[in-house]
């Protein structure tokens, strides 16, 4: 029988690789859009992330905090894009 | 029956990370910043959904029984989280795009170089 | 007077949802976690009640229902659009031509056209760009010619959507 806490390790793992292939979109660029987009996705992977290592060292506070890291990665990606369009964030 | 269970998480995850893992592929290989949303927001919302869903099952079945309420109530945490992705996620994809169309990024079109 | 009785109303749902929200999150039931929880959430629903509760709309319970159906038919169509963008990433050649295309549609409610855009994202091979509410006009990116003739010519989901809502035009 395959023990559990092998598989979330490894696809902790596999998501870090994910990340560190998304990275390489955010630092080579070109052009700032694709790096905003590389960001998010790497926000988002992170969410999973945490909820992971909440099962892996059993800690049920991590949940609470890949909640939270879900609502600020959002708000950042949409304030991020605003910015982007229109040269401010509030526009009266 | 734990152990079935435990089988299906662990398909439930393998898939999600098949999924996330082509997506970043995706982003690396695809031709201009257009086409490569379209890897990440389908591929990361699925696949994310698929890994929280298999760790849902695992928690309901296998983890929780016998704890505390607070942690049998993670399962709702984690539905919380599930239906926040789904809507959330292309969104975020809407709001990065429009910006990019709006200030005039040019979208790849077929025989073009790589951008 | 009915506009202050729905006011009241707006207020009591907002502070019933927000405290649920409250217990189900935090899921201590000791008397200082049951007492912020009261009174963050009163603050919450005096402040924002107007964003969950809008007044309007009839039919919600037939709308609600018709909402869970076209949820699995959208379910199925998320896995076929991952099954499609894995195979056009992972194939040597990549069978990708981007194409921009512009639609109309009857739609009008913010709900609608927000699931619609969102179903547009996440369904094979199509990406909303930008979306007029008073015209009901979408522009989106494809990334071959034939998930764009799916929307213009089949337009499938426009009249799944549209059902949904009951706002065929």
């Amino acid at each position: 029988m395959m023990d559990i806490d092998t598989v979330f390790l490894a696809v902790g793992l596999l998501i870090v690789v994910t990340i560190f292939l998304a990275l390489y979109r955010a630092t080579v660029g070109p052009e700032v859009f694709n790096r905003v987009a590389a960001i998010n996705v790497i926000g988002t992977k992170t969410i999973v992330l945490l909820v992971l290592i909440g099962y892996i060292f059993e800690r049920p506070l991590f949940f609470d905090i890949s909640l939270l890291y879900a609502l600020l990665n959002f708000i950042g990606t949409l304030a991020f894009a605003k910015y982007l369009e229109r040269g401010e964030v509030w526009s009266s | 029956m734990v152990e079935l269970i435990v089988v299906i998480v662990t398909i439930l995850l393998a898939a999600g990370v098949f999924f996330m893992l082509s997506g970043a592929i995706g982003l690396l290989r695809l031709p201009d910043f257009y086409t490569r949303l379209h890897a990440t927001g389908k591929c990361d919302t699925l696949g994310e959904v698929l890994i929280l869903f298999g760790l849902l099952l695992y928690h309901i079945f296998v983890y929780s029984p016998g704890a505390e309420l607070s942690v049998q109530l993670v399962p709702v945490k984690l539905l919380f989280l599930i239906c926040f992705i789904f809507l959330a996620n292309p969104t975020a994809t809407h709001a990065i795009m429009k910006a990019a169309y709006n200030t005039g990024v040019k979208p790849w079109k077929k025989g073009d170089p790589r951008m | 007077m009915s506009d202050n009785s729905g006011k009241v109303f707006g207020i009591a749902v907002t502070f019933c949802a927000m405290f649920l929200f409250w217990l189900l999150l935090s899921g201590m039931l000791d008397a200082l976690h049951v007492g912020a929880g009261l009174i963050c959430s009163l603050i919450v629903a005096l402040i924002s009640h107007d964003l969950l509760v809008t007044g309007k709309g009839e039919k919600r319970l037939v709308k609600a229902f018709r909402f869970f159906i076209y949820l699995g038919w959208e379910l199925w169509q998320i896995i076929l659009a991952n099954f499609d963008v894995t195979y056009r990433v992972l194939h040597p050649k990549m069978p990708i031509d981007p194409v921009i295309i512009e639609f109309e549609t009857p739609l009008r409610s913010d709900f609608a056209l927000v699931t619609l855009a969102n179903s547009i994202t996440l369904t094979p091979g199509t990406i909303t760009i930008n979306v007029d509410p008073t015209k009901g006009k979408f522009q989106v990116h494809a990334i071959a010619q034939a998930p764009a003739d799916a929307l213009t010519v089949d337009k499938t989901m426009q009249s799944k959507v549209a059902k949904v809502f009951m706002e065929e035009g």
